[in-house]
């Protein structure tokens, strides 16, 4: 949408300049993979074992951490959103820590709760005999606790932006709180959810530090795409470039296809 | 007020006493099947009122309904959803992701209604309101005043025991709102209930009311019979509203037409409690005269209405000093009611 602008003269030298490195900066390292990426090995190594392990765990754990966002994620939302209650604050601000928490960090501390001498999972061990680091579960878990922090942060908004006052109709009307969130606010922030899907799916599929210290690196259980690549790394860089590429298009793809309809900048 | 069938004084249709701390207090008693037109200026405190009675401000005082408290000083009150009301919000409030008639069935199917149930109570409201056709279009799809009709349709759907319209006809064009002032009047007619209908259109309190309830900086500012209203408005708003000038004396109130009023260069004879000297402030077209507004000494805005010629000779126009008079038989003296919480059925 184009619209007549004020002569408000030419954008100033000492905004334009950091802008226009910024933006280099940016694209430049993306420009480089293309470009150094041996594309006719590209068949062959998606075609291998290890690689498509790797991306079939990070297809099944991203979309389990989706998953579990939206189930555990939304209503933490909501009440975060709709609900005054003591401790609200607190609770909100305790709940985006992950966000500013070094990946490395938050894989030891879900070690130190669920790892086999952990808070919760020294009791698991003892009462069931189950241990769950180094499972695909380890790297489900490792996921939605840093992806969790971006989803119920996007939902929140959503809920903040849209529909409060409609709680409010619809009690009149003789709606409960559940039927209220059932049949009003759900539709409502159905863009808000996709979104923060969309955010928590690439930040699952991109997470490798608490992955790899909770979950471990071990070929056809936990070791996804990124793990793939940083072992690859150690031997054969050109291997590594070729699944990192993998990795981009997949994602730039997959959010491509989300753009049109989810979303939308407002 | 007929008396009640069996035993007993009869039953109250609605009665409030509610403190929304800094925004409104309010304490009054209506018949069952009263249509209530709460008036006042803007930020009075008539939608607080609503909100109020809705339960949507939390526990903010008593407030019965048809003999039921739905809340009381000191003790839980009611949850919105368990009191029986419709009420139609200010602005659009329909559910925009609703068609109209998921929007009216809405009601009933949260009350318990099955779908298909809920459905025909929805299409047979939104026939009543003439909007039958667009039951399947998205509130965005629908005009203001169309929106309107579904918005009552919806709060009516659910057979209310009160009904609560905070400025049903506001942003409606003006043929619109009148169409529709008319449709409302046949419902409200038709309904059992008591209805608080807040508006600032004088038109709507004589049109649909039965009793009008004048709420001033948050108080009860008068309350009775339109007629009775409006021949003896006790605030500024409501004479300005039935176009009458009203002086305030202590208690004493006198209220004279603008028609009444003579406009002269020079001091007139006659009472000097009755003629005030002023400056016009300005001047506009009122029906075959010329009606002006004049700034008097005492510090009132009066109205005087003018004959076209007379405008002319007097040289009529904003910056004026002119006098004012009032013949002692133009005007209605009467002293302000001390409680307004008297019901307003009959003259006092």
């Amino acid at each position: 949408m184009t619209r007549a602008r004020p002569s408000l003269g030419a954008p100033p030298a000492l905004l334009v300049a950091p802008a226009a490195l910024a933006s280099v900066f940016l694209v430049l390292p993306l420009v480089a993979l293309v470009i150094d990426t041996p594309w006719s090995q590209l068949w062959g190594l998606l075609g291998t074992e290890r690689v498509r392990q790797a991306l079939w765990l990070s297809a099944i754990t991203s979309l389990a951490t989706v998953a579990i966002c939206l189930v555990f994620g939304t209503p933490l939302a909501w009440l975060l959103a709709r609900v005054e209650f003591p401790g609200r604050g607190v609770l909100r601000a305790l709940v985006v820590v992950p966000l500013v928490l070094p990946p490395v960090v938050a894989g030891v501390a879900l070690v130190s709760a669920l790892g086999r001498n952990g808070l919760v999972g020294g009791a698991l061990d003892d009462l069931f005999g189950y241990r769950l680091p180094y499972t695909t579960t380890a790297v489900v878990i490792a996921h939605a606790f840093v992806a969790m922090p971006f989803f119920v942060l996007a939902v929140e908004g959503a809920l903040r932006s849209t529909g409060a006052d409609f709680d409010a109709v619809a009690a009149t009307l003789g709606a409960t709180r559940w039927t209220t969130f059932r049949r009003v606010t759900l539709p409502l922030i159905l863009p808000g959810l996709m979104a923060g899907s969309a955010l928590a799916w690439a930040r699952s599929l991109g997470e490798f530090g608490a992955t790899i210290t909770f979950a471990g690196n071990y070929p056809g259980t936990t070791q996804t795409m990124p793990s793939l690549i940083y072992t690859e790394l150690q031997g054969d860089v050109e291997v590594a470039r070729t699944i990192s590429m993998i990795l981009l298009v997949v994602s730039i793809g997959v959010l491509a296809a989300l753009r049109d309809r989810w979303l939308r900048v407002p | 007020m007929a008396a009640g069938p069996v035993t007993g004084p009869p039953v109250p249709g609605l009665r409030v006493d509610v403190d929304v701390p800094g925004r409104l207090r309010a304490a009054f008693e209506v018949p069952r099947g009263s249509v209530v037109a709460v008036l006042g200026p803007n930020g009075a405190g008539k939608s607080t009122l609503l909100h109020a009675v809705a339960g949507l401000l939390g526990d903010i005082g008593a407030v019965a309904v048809d003999g039921e408290t739905w809340s009381a000083a000191g003790s839980t009150s009611r949850l919105v959803r368990e009191r029986r009301i419709g009420m139609a919000f200010q602005g659009q409030s329909l559910f925009p992701h609703l068609s109209a008639e998921a929007n009216v069935a809405f009601g009933p199917r949260s009350r318990g209604v099955d779908a298909s149930a809920a459905r025909a109570v929805a299409a047979d409201w939104l026939t009543r309101f003439g909007v039958a056709d667009l039951a399947a279009r998205r509130p965005g799809q629908l005009s203001g005043g169309q929106a309107q009709r579904v918005s009552l349709a919806r709060a009516l759907a659910t057979d209310p025991q009160l009904l609560l319209l905070d400025e049903p006809f506001s942003g409606l064009d003006i043929g619109v709102a009148t169409s529709l002032r008319l449709e409302l009047g046949e419902h409200l007619a038709a309904f059992a209930g008591t209805t608080l209908l807040v508006t600032h259109d004088a038109l709507d309190a004589f049109t649909l009311a039965d009793t009008v309830l004048v709420i001033d900086d948050g108080e009860v500012a008068q309350l009775g019979a339109p007629a009775d209203v409006a021949a003896r408005p006790l605030t500024e708003h409501v004479a300005r509203l039935v176009g009458l000038n009203v002086l305030r004396e202590g208690a004493q109130l006198t209220s004279f037409r603008p028609d009444a009023v003579t406009v002269s260069l020079a001091r007139p004879e006659g009472s000097a409690r009755l003629q005030w000297s002023g400056r016009v402030l300005s001047t506009a077209p009122h029906g075959d005269a010329l009606r002006a507004r004049v700034e008097t000494s005492t510090g009132a805005d009066l109205l005087a209405d003018v004959t076209p010629a007379a405008a002319v000779e007097l040289g009529l126009a904003a910056g004026r000093e002119v006098w004012l008079s009032v013949k002692a038989t133009s005007v209605q003296q009467y002293s302000a009611a001390p409680t307004p919480s008297a019901t307003p059925s009959g003259t006092p």
